[in-house]
């Protein structure tokens, strides 16, 4: 495509409007279609193999998966804990965002670092962090058997409540930066003109903030569920072996059963129901958000 | 662009008329720096109010303290003689009409102008009813479904209006609202928005540092400079009896001469310029002797051309012929530069040409102590 640059009559510089914008594309193109498209389409290919050899094709791995109960079990568990990790997270996450944009700009720079630090942290000490916090001898649970509000200390490792809470704290800056870009270019004037005439603060939490802030919520909670979805690591060290995501199964048929064909068509599911939850997300967010836009 | 207003329905007219506005010794402070510091500021019902001073001198913290949104440190605010200090932003019934606007992006024009009249409560059939009414008397009317992004500035500032007209407000305080416009436009506007505000008995305050603005549209003016307000009157007293320097050289175009001040008596002081002529002109507060400042307006100075006592020696500069007018510079042997008009009767001096400047017969130039002799 550096041809069609170099052809187009060119004045001043080379970089004046090439003929077709997809030109300046092409790099990332081509990128995308030789270890993205190629792959999905290999992972397609390999999921109608019949068999674990891979000697014919057929569609015994799909029926495998569809009609097997514990398999629709898992997807639900996987979508579910996604929806917990987005709900946990704008919870806390949305009054966090409030906070940020009334603050001052010091304030902002501040909160700022504070959100992005995990992201500079690695995930698996993130992960093993949390085992220390959640453990029978943890901090949570000295803090709550000191206290004297259990007899007994927690069970979190190990369940999904305790899983929820440390994806929550690892997804948090996925779900606020967005959030908090789209947050900080909203006129502050609007907020005083909702309350001059005659709006409750949370009137316009709700007809004027929400709305407008709606677009980056939308996108922080696509980014959160998708990540929560697949987030094997924490899955399977916090989660541990009891609790089964679609991950782990992946993870287990492709490198401890050998068998490609049936992870295909499971890492296949993955994708395409992941998908399906984010476009009803996405969808959401254009509507509350989209009369900004449109 | 211009709109007729339609009558607007009885009970509006009747909330809207003869509000007051009190601000009594109002102080704001943000951290170490002093916003506003001891304003006094009564505008009468019905009235136009305008503030103008300089960018940064206090004129958006003075309508944001009325509003609620800032809080002050010191001073009351009343409207109708009540105290407002204690009651949050939405309880007070302050319209405002911000620079910016501030339409709401996600909505349409009726849903803007809707808003308020939502938010108290409202029955939906007066709310519609309601809406219709102020959408035709800013002439926006097809306009209704639109989006603020659609529409031009002056058509983005009618649905502000509108809007902060819907909530009935007392007072209603408008920010530089003409500052986005172009002059054509920013015209029209000016003169609905008076036509408006004249009809429905609106009290109001017109932020603005376009003085023209202020003159235009107001009728008593708030001069503001850092922080305090410099002199409160009408148009024609601002511009007549300047009680600061700063007023006299912001209001209008005005010339400064630095003199001395040698003695006063009976209204009249004696004063002589830099290169000995002697002056007597008019002074109610005369500053005491030594070095003076006299401000003069170019249409307070006539040119001759043979010298007479209180005429001084001036070499003319540039004229520029403005219709039944010519502006024209004029050179102190001091390297003072003045402005004044002469009227177009006969042949226009030349350039270079020398003559002699004197004060016209009657006119009342204003005199200051000079601040550059003393402290500010
Ligand atoms: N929120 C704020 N924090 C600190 N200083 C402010 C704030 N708002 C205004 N100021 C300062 O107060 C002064 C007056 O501001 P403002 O009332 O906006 O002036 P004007 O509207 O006359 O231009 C300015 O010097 C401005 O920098
Ligand atoms: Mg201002």
């Amino acid at each position: 495509m550096g041809v069609a640059i170099a052809a187009a009559p060119a004045p001043s510089l080379g970089l004046s409007a090439p003929r077709s914008p997809w030109a300046l594309a092409a790099p990332l193109g081509l990128a995308y279609a030789a270890f993205f498209v190629a792959p999905l389409l290999m992972l397609i290919a390999v999921s109608f193999y019949a068999d674990e050899r891979m000697t014919r094709f057929g569609l015994e791995q799909w029926q495998r998966f569809l009609f097997d109960a514990f398999h629709w079990k898992v997807i639900a568990d996987t979508l579910l804990l996604g929806l917990k990790a987005v709900a946990a997270t704008v919870v806390l996450g949305f009054p966090l965002a409030l906070v940020y944009r009334a603050a001052s700009p010091a304030w902002q720079r501040v909160l700022l670092f504070i959100v992005v630090m995990p992201l500079l942290t690695s995930v698996v000490v993130r992960t093993f962090a949390w085992i220390v916090i959640l453990g029978r001898e943890g901090v949570v649970n000295q803090l709550v058997l000191g206290l004297g509000l259990a007899a007994e200390p927690l069970r979190l490792l190990q369940t999904e409540l305790g899983l929820v809470i440390s994806l929550t704290q690892i997804e948090m800056p996925l779900l606020l930066l967005p959030l908090l870009s789209v947050m900080s270019r909203i006129d502050p004037n609007l907020m005083d003109a909702s309350a001059s005439l005659g709006a409750s603060p949370w009137r316009t939490l709700f007809r004027v903030i929400l709305p407008l802030a709606a677009p980056g919520l939308a996108a922080g909670c696509l980014l959160v569920f998708a990540s929560a979805t697949t987030a094997f690591i924490s899955q399977s060290v916090i989660g541990g072996g009891r609790l089964v995501y679609l991950p782990a199964m992946i993870w287990q048929q492709a490198m401890v059963a050998a068998h490609w064909p049936f992870a295909a068509t499971i890492a296949i599911a993955l994708l395409l129901s992941v998908s399906a939850v984010l476009a009803v997300i996405a969808h959401a967010g254009r509507v509350a958000g989209g009369r900004v836009h449109g | 662009m211009l709109f007729r207003p339609t009558s607007p329905a009885p009970t509006a007219q009747a909330s809207l008329r003869g509000h007051t506005l009190d601000v009594l010794g109002l102080g704001v402070r943000y951290g170490a720096f002093t916003a506003l510091d001891d304003v006094d500021l009564s505008v009468r019902a019905g009235e136009v109010l305008a503030l103008l001073g300089p960018s940064g001198c206090g004129k958006t913290t003075l309508l944001r303290t009325v509003a609620g949104f800032v809080r002050q440190n010191a001073g009351r605010v009343l409207i109708d003689g009540t105290a407002i200090d204690d009651l949050p932003p939405n309880r007070r019934r302050v319209g405002i009409v911000f620079q910016n606007y501030a339409l709401f992006p996600h909505m349409s024009v009726a849903e803007n102008v809707a808003y308020g009249l939502k938010a108290r409560g409202e029955a939906k059939p007066r709310i519609a009813a309601r809406v219709a009414e102020l959408l035709e008397m800013v002439q926006l009317g097809p306009m209704r479904d639109r989006r603020p992004a659609q529409l031009s500035g002056g058509q983005q500032q009618r649905v502000a209006l509108a809007r902060a007209l819907a909530i009935e407000p007392s007072i209603l305080l408008l920010d530089e609202p003409f500052a986005a416009l172009d002059r054509s436009l920013r015209l029209d506007m000016q003169i609905e928005i008076k036509r408006l505000q004249r009809q429905l008995g609106l009290t109001a305050i017109l932020v603005t540092h376009d003085q023209d603005e202020a003159m235009s549209v107001a009728d008593r003016i708030a001069v503001m400079r850092r922080g305090r307000i410099e002199q409160l009157g009408t148009p024609v007293e601002l511009y007549d009896r300047p009680r600061t320097l700063f007023v006299a050289g912001f209001i209008g175009t005005t010339n400064r001469l630095p003199c001395l001040m040698e003695g006063a008596a009976e209204g009249m002081a004696a004063i002589r310029l830099p290169d000995g002529t002697a002056l007597r002109v008019p002074a109610e507060a005369p500053p005491p002797p030594g070095p003076a400042l006299l401000t003069v307006r170019p249409e307070q100075l006539v040119l001759r051309d043979e010298g007479a006592p209180g005429a001084f020696p001036v070499e003319l500069g540039l004229a520029l012929p403005l219709g039944g007018q010519v502006i024209r510079e004029a050179r102190l042997p001091d390297g003072t530069t003045l402005r004044l008009t002469e009227p177009r009767l006969g042949p226009i001096r030349d350039l270079g040409a020398r003559a002699f400047c004197a004060l016209a017969p009657g006119a009342r130039p204003a005199l200051f102590p000079n601040p550059l002799s003393e402290e500010d």
